[in-house]
C-alpha cells in the first residue's frame, strides 16, 4: 500500500491542479463557446442555434469600432513601445555610469496598476488643466490637446498611457537581449574597424530576433487584454469611441446583459490571441522537448 | 539594483578625445530626458496630491505646491466617495491585503509542488499537463468571466473576498507552475535520483533537497503574484459586491464617482496609496521583480 502510495504521489499531487484547470480553463471555454452558440440574453440558454450571436456581433457598429481601436491601439502600442524600448536598450548599453539608477526609473510604471496609469494620465490630459493649459501658460495661446474627450483622437491617449507603462520593460527584455550577444564578435568587428552604427544595426540586432518574438508576443497579449486602461481613462468614452473588445465584452456581460453578445465577443477575443500566441508556446514546447 | 541578467560592462579607457566626451554628454542628456519623462506623471501626481483644490484650479500642472497639504490624503484614506459610500480607500486597502496575501501563498505553495512534479517526477503526460497549463497562462480572462461568475455562484462565494481569493488562485498556478518548473529543472536529476537510493520518499527530498535551494525563486514567484493580485481589476470588478471591492476598483469609482466636484487631488493622492505596496516592492526587490517579469514572459 505505502510502496502504491509513494509510486503515485507525484500524481496524486498534481491532480487537484490537473482537475482545476480542466475545469476553469477548458471546461469554461467550453461552456462560453457553447453560450456563444446560442440565444442567451439575461440568462444562458442552452439550445445551441448556431452562429447567430456572431452575426449579430459583426453586425453591431460598437463592436465594429472596439476591432478598429484594437487594431489602432495594437498596432501603435506595440510598434512605438518596441523602438522606444529598443532605442532606450542601445542608448543605456554604452557603458552608462548610472545605469542601475536610470533603469529603475524606466522600469517602475509596469508596477502600477493599469488603473493607477489611466487615473494619472486622465489628470494630465485633461483638456482644462492639464497639458493643454500648461503649454498655454507658456504663451502658446492657441495650442489645443482635447484628444481625451475627442471622440476621433481618444484613442491615442490610451496608446501614450500604454506606451508610458510598458515601453520600460520592453527596453529591460531588449537590454538583457543586448547583453547575451557573444562579446568576442563584437570586439572583433570593433578590432577591424566597422563603425558602431554597423555593429549594431548587421550583428547585434538581427541576432536578437527571438526577443523581439517574445516582446511582440508580451505586448499583443497585453493589448488585446487591455481592459482597466481603457475604463480608467476614457471609460469606454467618449460614447464608446475607446471601446476595445474586453470594454465591449465587459459591458454586455455585466450592464446590458446580453451574455450572448459577450460570450461571442470573448470567443473572438480568444481567437485573435490563440492565432498569435499558439504558434509561439508550440515552437517553444517543441524546441525544449526536442 | 544589480541583475546577473544585465551584466556590467568594463570601464572605459582613458583619454578620451573631445568629441567624444560631448557625444557622451549629449548620450546622458537623451537619457535624463527618457527619465524625466518616465517621472513626469509620478511628480505630477504627488505634487497635485498635495496642493489645496484652489491652487490646482488657479496653478499649473507641473508647478510645485505652493502651501503643502495633506487634507487630500485624509480624504483620499478615509473619507472620499465610492458611490454612495464615503469611507476612502482604507477597507477597500484591506480588502486587497486579505485577498492578496492567501492567494499569494495558496498559488506559491501550489506552484511549487506542481513545478516539482514537472520538473522531477515526470510521469506519463506530465508534459501534456505542463502544456495544457502554460497554454491556460494566455487566455483572456474574459472567456472565463462568465461560466465563472456562475460557478462562484453556486459554490456560495459569489461577491466574498474567499470567492476573489479562489479565482486568483486557480488562475495563478499556470504561471507559478512555470516558474517554479523552470527553476527545478536545473537541478540535477541525479540528486534525486541519490536521495531515493538513500530512501528518501517524495516529500521528504522536496522538504530537505528542493526547498533549502528555492529562496530565490520563491521570492520572485510571491512578488510577480502579489503584483498581479493587487494590480488586478478584471476579477475585482467583476466578482465583488458593495464591501468587498479590492483597492483597484475603489480607486477607480472615487475617480469616476460623478457626485459633487471633481478633487483631483484627492484622485492622486488615492492613486498614490493604491500603488504604493507594488512600488515599495519594487523599490525594495527590483531585480527579482524584473527577473520574473522577464522569466514570466519569456521563456515557456
Amino acid at each position: 500500500m505505502s510502496e502504491w502510495l509513494e509510486r503515485h504521489i507525484p500524481k496524486i499531487v498534481m491532480a487537484p491542479s490537473f482537475v482545476a484547470i480542466m475545469i476553469f480553463v477548458y471546461g469554461f471555454i467550453g461552456w462560453t463557446a457553447w453560450v456563444s452558440l446560442t440565444r442567451s440574453r439575461l440568462l444562458p440558454k442552452y439550445e445551441v442555434e448556431g452562429f447567430f450571436q456572431y452575426g449579430r456581433l459583426f453586425a453591431a457598429p460598437r463592436w465594429d469600432t472596439a476591432m478598429n481601436n484594437l487594431f489602432i491601439f495594437g498596432t501603435l502600442f506595440i510598434l512605438i513601445s518596441m523602438v522606444l524600448g529598443l532605442l532606450i536598450a542601445i542608448l543605456l548599453d554604452q557603458k552608462i555610469r548610472t545605469e542601475g539608477v536610470l533603469r529603475t526609473v524606466y522600469l517602475y510604471p509596469m508596477a502600477l496598476s493599469m488603473i493607477v496609469t489611466g487615473t494619472a494620465w486622465k489628470w494630465i490630459l485633461n483638456p482644462g488643466l492639464g497639458i493643454e493649459s500648461v503649454v498655454q501658460g507658456w504663451g502658446f495661446e492657441n495650442f489645443e490637446f482635447d484628444w481625451l474627450v475627442n471622440p476621433d483622437y481618444a484613442i491615442y491617449t490610451v496608446v501614450i498611457a500604454g506606451v508610458w507603462q510598458a515601453s520600460g520593460f520592453v527596453m529591460a527584455l531588449f537590454l538583457a537581449g543586448l547583453r547575451s550577444v557573444d562579446q568576442e564578435i563584437i570586439k572583433a568587428a570593433q578590432v577591424d574597424g566597422i563603425p558602431t552604427r554597423r555593429i549594431y544595426s548587421a550583428i547585434i540586432i538581427p541576432s536578437m530576433a527571438p526577443i523581439f518574438l517574445s516582446a511582440f508576443i508580451v505586448l499583443s497579449h497585453l493589448a488585446i487584454k487591455s481592459f482597466d486602461l481603457v475604463i480608467a481613462l476614457t471609460g469606454g468614452g467618449p460614447g464608446y469611441a475607446t471601446d476595445l473588445p474586453a470594454t465591449y465584452m465587459y459591458a454586455m456581460a455585466f450592464s446590458r446583459g446580453d451574455i450572448g453578445q459577450a460570450a461571442s465577443s470573448a470567443m473572438i477575443m480568444m481567437l485573435v490571441v490563440f492565432t498569435i500566441v499558439v504558434p509561439y508556446l508550440y515552437s517553444e514546447l517543441r524546441a525544449k522537448n526536442d | 539594483m544589480t541583475d546577473q541578467a544585465f551584466p556590467t560592462a568594463p570601464r572605459r579607457s582613458r583619454n578620451v578625445p573631445l568629441s567624444k566626451i560631448a557625444l557622451r554628454w549629449g548620450l546622458y542628456l537623451i537619457l535624463c530626458v527618457f527619465a524625466l519623462y518616465y517621472l513626469m506623471p509620478l511628480f505630477v501626481m504627488l505634487t497635485t496630491s498635495l496642493k489645496s483644490i484652489e491652487e490646482i484650479r488657479s496653478g499649473s500642472l507641473v508647478a510645485l505646491p505652493r502651501d503643502i497639504t495633506f487634507d487630500a490624503w485624509a480624504t483620499a484614506w478615509s473619507g472620499a466617495c465610492t458611490g454612495i459610500q464615503c469611507e476612502g480607500l482604507r477597507p477597500y486597502f484591506w480588502n486587497s491585503v486579505l485577498i492578496a496575501v492567501p492567494a499569494v501563498i495558496l498559488s506559491t505553495g501550489i506552484g511549487a509542488l506542481n513545478g516539482y512534479v514537472v520538473a522531477q517526477w515526470r510521469f506519463r503526460g506530465a508534459n501534456l499537463f505542463f502544456s495544457l497549463m502554460l497554454f491556460g497562462c494566455f487566455i483572456p480572462f474574459q472567456v472565463v468571466l462568465l461560466p465563472m461568475a456562475r460557478v462562484l455562484g453556486l459554490m456560495g462565494i459569489a461577491g466574498t473576498i474567499p470567492g476573489l481569493i479562489f479565482v486568483h488562485v486557480i488562475y495563478g498556478i499556470g504561471f507559478t507552475t512555470l516558474f517554479f518548473r523552470n527553476y527545478y529543472v536545473s537541478i540535477p536529476s541525479e540528486l534525486v535520483k541519490a536521495a531515493k537510493v538513500d530512501g528518501a520518499g517524495f516529500f521528504r527530498i522536496l522538504w530537505s533537497i528542493f526547498l533549502p535551494l528555492s529562496l530565490p525563486i520563491i521570492v520572485v514567484t510571491v512578488i510577480w503574484q502579489f503584483t498581479q493580485i493587487w494590480n488586478d481589476f478584471l476579477f475585482g470588478v467583476s466578482f465583488s459586491q458593495a464591501g468587498t471591492q479590492p483597492v483597484t476598483v475603489a480607486l477607480n469609482n472615487i475617480v469616476n464617482s460623478t457626485t459633487g466636484i471633481k478633487e483631483y487631488n484627492v484622485d492622486m493622492a488615492a492613486a498614490i496609496i493604491a500603488a504604493l505596496p507594488t512600488l515599495l516592492v519594487y523599490v525594495v526587490a527590483g531585480k527579482y521583480f524584473i527577473r520574473g517579469l522577464t522569466a514570466g514572459s519569456v521563456k515557456g
